[in-house]
């Protein structure tokens, strides 16, 4: 039976993974902000077939609260097997070009406490031996864009402090892995227009985290042409690139 | 988000996928409508103009009680998710459509009906309690003991008393996914009302499939009931990939069909995993795009016992003497539990279902020449498969509507309704 815990699990990528571990009769430590909405999620894991569900209320921005959470995790599960850290927002990149609190408090939520957590988590798979760390991520990271750059440098910080956490748990048999999302039709993207071919489900994206996880990847795109898109968008001169109005 | 018919219709000013069942619903200027999954055929989950809110993402079970079957789940859950999670589990629908890809809540609204009318009523004959969210924010649990009068309204209302957030149905237990299925191919109607009326009282699943073209009515009647054993389920499932300019359903591909299909080797007796038996079509996906750009309708009607084979032999003659028509055609029969909607479309009598392209003037000519003939008999029409019939043969038809149209939320409407009710 697989131990796992989920922060910002009322995210619906996070949820329908959530599904998937419970028709395979895993134990779950859901973490989120909103209790109500941990509570539907709950109910529903458990009509799925999760052996156990135990839901905590914790702010991923509260800093204090993260090792209390950890200790109640550890004791409602007694062992983590996988960790999965889904939570995000999505800013409002105008507004954070004039607003400073506004875009401090979006690096702190995408960026800053996601790396706390993820540490967090790190030491104590290697004080257990062993442990996957997943880690939601977004093709975003890859480079910063006009549109979206508040973000973009939050989720671009995930990847290289997991990189170098990585290659600091190499040897310790803890699996560190980044999943890099392209568009998915979850609530963070209800306002946009859904019509092109490259919107994903969050089933689908659920299901490459699993294979991920299953497959001992380190980094994966999902779905999986992303990883070509951003291959080239990568490698676009940045003279040129600095122009596009993308 | 259209619906299943793929006729054109003006789109909607806005639509909002829900997720939160919490919520309180949309501030809007313009009327509400649910949209569960677009499988009505016509303009029931149609709101030109409107919002449309897609409850795709209110997916979530509530509970399940393992040992009475009674589970509550989210409206916008669908029936194959409920059939994965359950049959495993030896528990099946009490009541399925020949779809398994739509909604709790669209379910509910249309009270839809299975194969297994005569024993076990419509769907919303095994719905113990749903709650109703109104536009003035109320939260109503309606059962046949609450809110009784909006618990009438809402079961076939057609989405049009406000938003059903989850649903609380009877599960029906199931030794496995198995079916034991009798074939009998039968010529004319009258075999085919006594053959029916045989298999009614041995089987708990019946339904024909009728060769809408033939000189004397003719087709296969499908007896089936739950049995032990373990068949293999289909895995593989095909798409329509396009939709072709123009309908691959014609005169002369459905006469040869018809009759190959009427003549093929048929075993009398078989075992069958339930999916391909209660969903022959959803094997292939998108099949409804084969009619082609201009979509196509489906006309069912109910005509009362007293006269169900007379108006259904003037029925087939008349689709016949068009000659238009296609290879879905279904007759079955339907009992007389009553069903507990105000609009709910089941009466006992017969029940005719056809799938015609849409040919433009002269399919809506043979509806008008279908309609007299179901008018005259004191029958029906279905809205979830509705697309043009007159206002005054759905008042003919539901001579509860007034009652109903009490219990209409305020913030809600759909195109249907303002069809019905502006014709
Ligand atoms: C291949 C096929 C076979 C079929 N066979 C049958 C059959 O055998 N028997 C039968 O009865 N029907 C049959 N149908 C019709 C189908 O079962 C109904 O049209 C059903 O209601 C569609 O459900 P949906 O979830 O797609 O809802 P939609 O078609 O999207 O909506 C239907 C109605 O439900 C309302 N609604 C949806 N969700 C809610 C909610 N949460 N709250 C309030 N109102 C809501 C909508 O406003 C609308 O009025 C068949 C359809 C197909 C495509
Ligand atoms: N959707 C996309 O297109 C896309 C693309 C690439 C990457 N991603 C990433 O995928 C992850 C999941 O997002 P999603 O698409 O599933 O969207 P979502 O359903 O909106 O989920 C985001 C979740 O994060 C939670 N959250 C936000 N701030 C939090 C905080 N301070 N503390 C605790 N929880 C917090 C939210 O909780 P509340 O319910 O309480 O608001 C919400 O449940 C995110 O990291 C996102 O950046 C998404």
């Amino acid at each position: 039976m697989k131990r796992i815990v989920i922060i910002g699990a009322t995210s619906a990528i996070a949820h329908a993974a959530a599904r998937l571990w419970a028709g395979q009769g895993a134990a779950l430590f859901l973490v989120g902000r909103n209790a109500e909405r941990l509570d539907i999620n709950a109910a529903d894991l458990r009509v799925r077939g999760a052996a156990s569900v135990v839901v905590h209320a914790m702010d991923a921005t509260d800093d204090a609260a993260h090792a209390p959470m950890l200790a109640a995790a550890v004791e409602a599960l007694g062992g983590i097997d996988v960790s999965l850290i889904a939570h995000g927002t999505l800013p409002n990149q105008r507004e954070c070009e004039t607003d400073s609190a506004r875009l401090r408090a979006e690096i702190e939520t995408n960026g800053v406490s996601v790396c706390l957590l993820a540490q967090l988590f790190a030491n104590r798979f290697v004080v257990q031996g062993g442990g996957t760390l997943a880690v939601i991520g977004s093709v975003a990271g890859d480079r910063g864009r006009q549109s979206n750059y508040v973000y973009g440098a939050a989720k671009g910080m995930v990847a290289r402090f997991l990189e170098g956490l990585r290659n600091r748990l190499a040897r310790s048999g803890v699996q560190v892995l980044l999943v890099k999302p392209g568009f998915v039709d979850t609530p963070m993207t209800a306002e946009f227009d859904k019509k092109g071919l490259l919107w994903a489900q969050p089933e689908g994206v659920a299901a490459g985290i699993l294979k991920a996880i299953d497959g001992g990847r380190d980094v994966v795109y999902l779905p999986w042409f992303w990883r070509y898109i951003m291959w080239i968008i990568r490698h676009i001169p940045e003279r040129l690139f600095k122009r596009l109005s993308l | 988000m259209g619906s299943w018919g793929n006729l054109r219709y003006d789109p909607p000013s806005r639509q909002r996928r829900l997720f939160d069942r919490a919520a309180p619903l949309p501030a809007s200027a313009v009327p509400l409508l649910a949209w569960g999954n677009g499988r009505s055929y016509g303009d029931v989950c149609i709101n030109s103009g409107g919002e449309l809110l897609e409850t795709g993402g209110l997916d979530r079970y509530l509970a399940f009680d393992a040992t009475t079957g009674v589970l509550r789940a989210e409206a916008g859950v669908l029936l194959d998710d409920i059939i994965r999670s359950f049959l495993p589990r030896g528990w099946f629908l009490p009541v399925t459509p020949g779809t398994r890809f739509i909604t709790l809540g669209g379910a509910l609204a249309n009270d839809v009906h299975g194969k297994n009318h005569h024993v076990a009523g419509t769907f919303g004959n095994h719905v113990a309690r749903f709650e109703l969210l109104r536009s003035d924010g109320a939260r109503l649990e309606c059962s046949p003991t609450q809110n009784v009068e909006l618990y009438a309204a809402t079961v076939g209302g057609l989405g049009l008393t406000g938003l059903v957030t989850w649903v609380e149905l009877q599960l029906r237990r199931v030794a496995g996914p198995a079916i034991a299925v009798e074939n009998r191919r039968f010529h004319g109607l009258d075999e085919f009302f006594a053959l029916n009326a045989a298999a009614e009282k041995s089987h708990e699943h019946v339904v024909a499939w009728i060769d809408c073209l033939a000189a004397t009515p003719r087709g296969i009647l499908m007896a089936g009931n739950h049995a032990d054993g373990v068949p293999p389920a289909p895995t593989f499932s095909p798409a329509v990939p396009f939709t072709p300019p123009f309908s691959l359903i014609n005169h002369a591909s459905l006469a040869a069909f018809n009759a190959a299909y009427f003549h093929r080797p048929l075993p009398a007796r078989q075992t069958l995993h339930l999916l391909p038996y209660f969903y022959p079509l959803d094997n292939i996906r998108q099949w409804n795009r084969i009619y082609g750009r201009r979509g196509f309708y489906q006309y069912q009607c109910a005509v009362p016992q007293a006269v169900q084979q007379d108006a259904t032999a003037e029925l087939l003659a008349a689709i016949r003497a068009s000659g238009q028509g296609s290879f879905l055609a279904v007759l079955k029969t339907f009992g007389d539990i009553a069903s507990p909607g105000l609009l709910s479309y089941p009466l006992p009598g017969a029940n005719l279902a056809l799938d015609f392209p849409n040919g433009g003037a002269a399919t809506l000519e043979l509806f008008g020449r279908l309609d007299a003939i179901v008018r005259e008999a004191g029958g029906r029409l279905y809205p979830a498969k509705d697309a043009r019939m007159p206002g005054a043969l759905f008042r003919q038809g539901y001579p509860r509507w007034q009652e109903f149209s009490n219990h209409i939320d305020p913030r809600f409407s759909s195109s249907f309704w303002r069809r019905i009710t502006e014709t």
